[in-house]
């Protein structure tokens, strides 16, 4: 009766049936698939094959929120300890200060000066010392301006080399003798050839030179470079700069060129016996820096400098909690130089009256919203969502309108004539400015959450505990209000979470005495430039937030978060 | 308290309302007698006048005479509230006596107690209606910002308050000329050019991506879902003001500070978690066997996408949208920093208006802003019903 090619039996073959029966034949062995591979891999190969589908339909954004996103927090985490611009503007200075302890107010080795002279003088010619001046000016106070002096003031003594050379031989303040007394000959003559189109052959240095004259042979190389790379001039015709002179006049005074007989070796020669000469104007760079200014030789600018010298440094987050770099190690700022305790605390402490205010205005409301039929609810849930709706910028300038001195609260107070007329109320620029148009714009985000976990609390249990005697505050309190709880803590995490980090309106109602620690951050982006510490600021400021995210999470899930209801 | 019990309704004793009215008249009476010098007279005056209504209205009146008496005090108060301060008292007085027209026989009647169940005590009836006393003055705190600022628009001054033609409903004390400014000035034309511009791109990118990633991250078995969906969601959490400085210390970095694209990625990263949460809230929802289904009869994935699941979550793509375009619209902190003076958006533009006070101009734009929040509110409301409606869900 059957037919031999469908007889389950005779298929060979993968089929389902063979599958189980091998697989039973086999005994111990393990259960198979259709096609003969054990099911625990058919399966773990299915499930890779959807976990990729589902990470490829991801990875486009999360690619997206990393670069523009995450990218930027980190930058700016790193922003908040980095401190390259010492090191990277005054490398010898750093490293000639190696061995100076700033904790012994004394002044450095002289050649922690000459170190300094040196890497001034390059900053001032590429104007970075200002920069770094403005940055340890954050650190001591005149830092900035004692900065910008040097940059002028440090020809001063190069000049006095300079002059005696040039007395002795105008070639000196030439610029081709220079040039062919450093240069190698290949490259004079390549840069002679050169035509002022494409790029200027770089600058070498003749092999030689940097063992007689070691000082002159880099300080003329940074000199031929910068006029090459940045000023796109030929070093053929410029005159150097006047720290050259300087090294040639510290090489001539401890070398000994008698033995040189490269090109121009007379003309060396004959300043090497001017620097022997007794009367040879000299000057220590110690006495130069002085002349400047003063503040050279107090110890202060070198502890600070010595103290900011490392690439990355605590220094910015010692700075937001009042503290400073000492030589001695962090201290406390001075009593009335702490501005950011203050400040961290005004923002957590007017954070938290927000975030009551909210769950006292938005409890009643969450409440008599889930109460009321559902027909009720959702036209009084529109009075809810429009505020939640409308732009931030309409509701803040409301509260301007309303809060002024000349504004409605105000008119209609004094039209009421429970204010006199000269007596009108200041509620604008100080925190009960920012506490009230806050709580009015925050309101909305502890209603909603409140409202969708009140309305999950079944009528049934408040009915079940007054019938057994309780009486309404009991009801309430020892039924009710434990449910409602998790809506609470949901609320008031996210309107926590939202006022601690909020900028627009305490810029715009807060006047100085309710600004929040965002006010602070960005006056330093924008305002006084300090970014390093703008960015701990930040920092801070992130991880609390992130602590407060990470509650959240655990208690209520990301997940589970509810927009309009 | 469920409205098939029915609480019987009488007619309260006439010492009751009386004193009830007369308090309330007194309350009244507290703040008209301080506006017009004297609060002590007022409290004394709105309690006799307040009460003497009562009785004549319950028991010489009676309640068949409620509608003329009730026109009556509106007339009254109309009157009397002209007299006293012009048109503004006119429309002031005309609602106290519409109030307390319906008070007295609210009161009198004991109508009070008509839907609430009749077993509770007079303190709980008291609390009931003081409750919902309370829930309206938070309500009133809610909306009332919202409202004051659109009459205000219509100031024919230069000012951010109310003028005593205003208040006399004089009509020339109203003008557009803030609208017309609005919709003139080269400055805030740009600025509503410049929002238009960023704004629909930036949604774009925002619902394309996350509707991807949405349906990606709503599968089962996705690895390190929690924290893909706590980076996914961070830019809605982490404060305004970190994520711009973030922006402009590596935006700067990358030269698309005080760029088009530049704003446009950084609100488009703003809306994403707004996308990623409503498609994730339509998704829950989703029926898998209807994706198979299509996949069985032959369409590919891409088809499978586009013909089948597409359709049903785009309620919820739509309403994520909306939200990342009112992000993006709405958004100043970051333009601030990595915007540029050609640059300027609508907010921009309100921000430093506002901080300086020039023109209520800023009032005009705040209607229209509120005018379009009111549009895109009923789009999103209709939308999750349909979702809701879509997915068999009960409409809420």
């Amino acid at each position: 009766m059957t037919d031999a090619a469908t007889e389950p039996d005779k298929i060979a073959g993968p089929t389902p049936d063979n599958a189980v029966r091998a697989a039973d034949k086999a005994d111990s062995g393990p259960v198979l698939a259709a096609d003969g591979t054990p099911l625990k891999r058919s399966l773990s190969r299915a499930l890779r094959a959807q976990k990729m589908r589902a990470l490829m339909l991801i990875a486009p954004l999360l690619i997206f929120v990393l670069v523009t996103f995450i990218a930027p927090i980190a930058d700016m985490l790193f922003r908040s300890v980095e401190n390259q611009i010492v090191r990277d503007t005054l490398p010898r200075t750093v490293e000639a200060l190696v061995d100076y302890d700033a904790a012994s107010a004394e002044l450095p080795r002289d050649e922690v000066f000459e170190a300094a002279y040196y890497d001034v003088f390059y900053a001032a010619e590429r104007k970075l010392h200002t920069r770094l001046g403005t940055r340890l000016n954050y650190e001591q106070t005149g830092a900035s301006s004692l900065f910008r002096k040097s940059g002028r003031g440090l020809d001063d003594i190069g000049e006095v080399y300079q002059d005696q050379f040039e007395d002795l031989d105008e070639n000196w303040d030439e610029a081709r003798p220079w040039a062919e007394l450093m240069g190698d000959p290949d490259w004079i003559a390549a840069q002679d050839a050169w035509d002022g189109n494409g790029t200027m052959p770089a600058f070498e240095l003749r092999s030689g030179i940097s063992e007689i004259l070691p000082r002159t042979s880099e300080s003329y190389s940074i000199f031929a470079r910068f006029m090459q790379t940045e000023e796109g001039d030929s070093p053929l015709e410029e005159e150097p700069w006047t720290v050259v002179h300087t090294a040639l006049y510290q090489d001539l005074a401890e070398g000994d060129v008698a033995g040189y007989t490269g090109p121009r070796a007379d003309m060396l020669q004959a300043a090497d016996a001017l620097v022997a000469s007794p009367d040879f104007e000299t000057i220590s760079f110690r006495d130069g820096f002085e002349e400047i200014d003063e503040d050279w030789v107090q110890p202060e600018i070198w502890q600070t400098i010595k103290t900011y010298s490392p690439a990355y440094t605590s220094g910015y987050f010692l700075n937001s909690i009042d503290m400073q770099k000492t030589p001695e190690g962090p201290a406390l700022r001075d009593e009335d130089e702490r501005i950011y305790g203050l400040l961290f605390q005004r923002t957590m402490f007017m954070s938290l009256v927000i975030t009551f205010s909210c769950i006292l205005l938005g409890y009643p409301v969450a409440y008599l919203l889930s109460n009321l039929p559902m027909r009720t609810a959702n036209l009084l849930m529109i009075l809810v969502l429009l505020p939640f709706w409308t732009s931030l910028l309409v509701r803040t300038s409301a509260w301007k309108v309303m809060l002024q001195q000349q504004g409605v609260i105000n008119d209609v107070l004094v039209w009421l004539g429970m204010v006199a007329d000269d007596g009108r109320l200041v509620m604008i620029n100080n925190q009960f400015g920012t506490i009230v148009a806050m709580t009015h714009i925050l309101l909305p985000f502890m209603i909603l959450p409140m409202y969708s976990v009140m309305s999950t609390i079944p009528p049934s249990y408040v009915r079940a505990a007054k019938s057994l005697g309780a009486t309404n505050w009991t009801t309430f309190w020892r039924v009710y209000f434990p449910q409602s709880v998790p809506g609470i803590g949901a609320g008031s995490i996210l309107v926590f979470i939202l006022s601690i980090g909020y900028y627009i309106t305490p810029e715009i109602v807060g006047g100085t005495s309710g600004i929040f620690i965002s006010n602070r951050i960005a006056y330093h982006i924008s305002s006084s430039l300090n970014w390093g510490l703008a960015a701990a600021l930040g920092t801070i400021l992130l991880v609390v937030v992130l602590l407060l995210y990470w509650a959240y999470d655990r208690i209520v899930g990301i997940d589970n978060v509810k927009l309009g209801g | 308290m469920s409205e098939a019990i029915l609480t019987p309704i009488e007619k309260k004793p006439i010492g009751f309302t009386a004193g009830v009215l007369a308090a309330a008249g007194a309350f009244a009476g507290l703040f008209i007698g301080t506006a017009q010098g004297s609060g002590l007279l007022g409290i004394v005056v709105g309690a006799a006048l307040m009460a003497a209504l009562a009785f004549v209205a319950m028991q010489v009146l009676g309640e068949a005479l409620e509608k003329p008496v009730r026109w009556g005090l509106i007339a009254l108060g109309a009157v009397g509230g002209f007299l006293f301060g012009g048109a503004p008292g006119l429309v002031l007085g005309a609602l106290f006596g519409w109030f307390f027209g319906w008070f007295i026989y609210w009161v009198g009647m004991g109508r009070y107690r008509a839907h609430l169940v009749p077993y509770l005590t007079p303190g709980q009836v008291l609390w009931h209606y003081t409750f919902r006393v309370i829930c309206g003055a938070i309500f009133v705190f809610l909306i009332t910002p919202i409202l004051v600022v659109m009459p205000l628009s219509f100031n024919a001054e230069d000012f951010f308050t109310f003028t005593p033609e205003m208040l006399r409903f004089d009509p020339e004390g109203y003008s557009l000329k803030h609208y017309r400014d609005f919709l003139t000035n080269p400055e805030w034309t740009s600025a509503v050019k410049n929002s238009l511009l960023v704004a629909p791109v930036a949604t774009l990118i925002s619902v394309s991506l996350g509707t991807l990633a949405a349906i990606g991250l709503s599968q089962s078995h996705v690895p390190g879902k929690r924290a893909i969906m706590a980076i996914l969601i961070s830019p809605m959490i982490v404060p305004l003001i970190i994520s711009a400085t973030g922006m402009y210390f590596f935006y700067s970095k990358i030269g698309l500070v005080g760029t088009y694209w530049g704003i446009v990625l950084a609100h488009a990263v703003l809306g994403i978690p707004f996308v990623i949460i409503t498609v994730t809230a339509t998704l829950v929802g989703f029926d898998r066997s209807l994706t198979r289904a299509a996949a069985n009869m032959g369409a590919n994935p891409v088809t499978t996408f586009f013909k089948v699941q597409m359709p049903l979550i785009l309620p919820g793509v739509i309403s994520g949208g909306l939200f990342a375009f009112i992000t993006s619209f709405d958004e100043v902190v970051v333009v601030l920093f990595i915007g540029s003076a050609e640059l300027q958006t609508l907010p921009w533009q309100m921000f430093t208006g506002l901080r300086e006070q020039i023109s209520p101009t800023i009032l005009a734009a705040a209607t229209i802003l509120v005018a379009i929040s009111i549009c895109l509110l009923t789009a999103v409301e209709i939308l999750r019903r349909r979702s809701e409606k879509l997915r068999g869900m009960s409409p809420g």
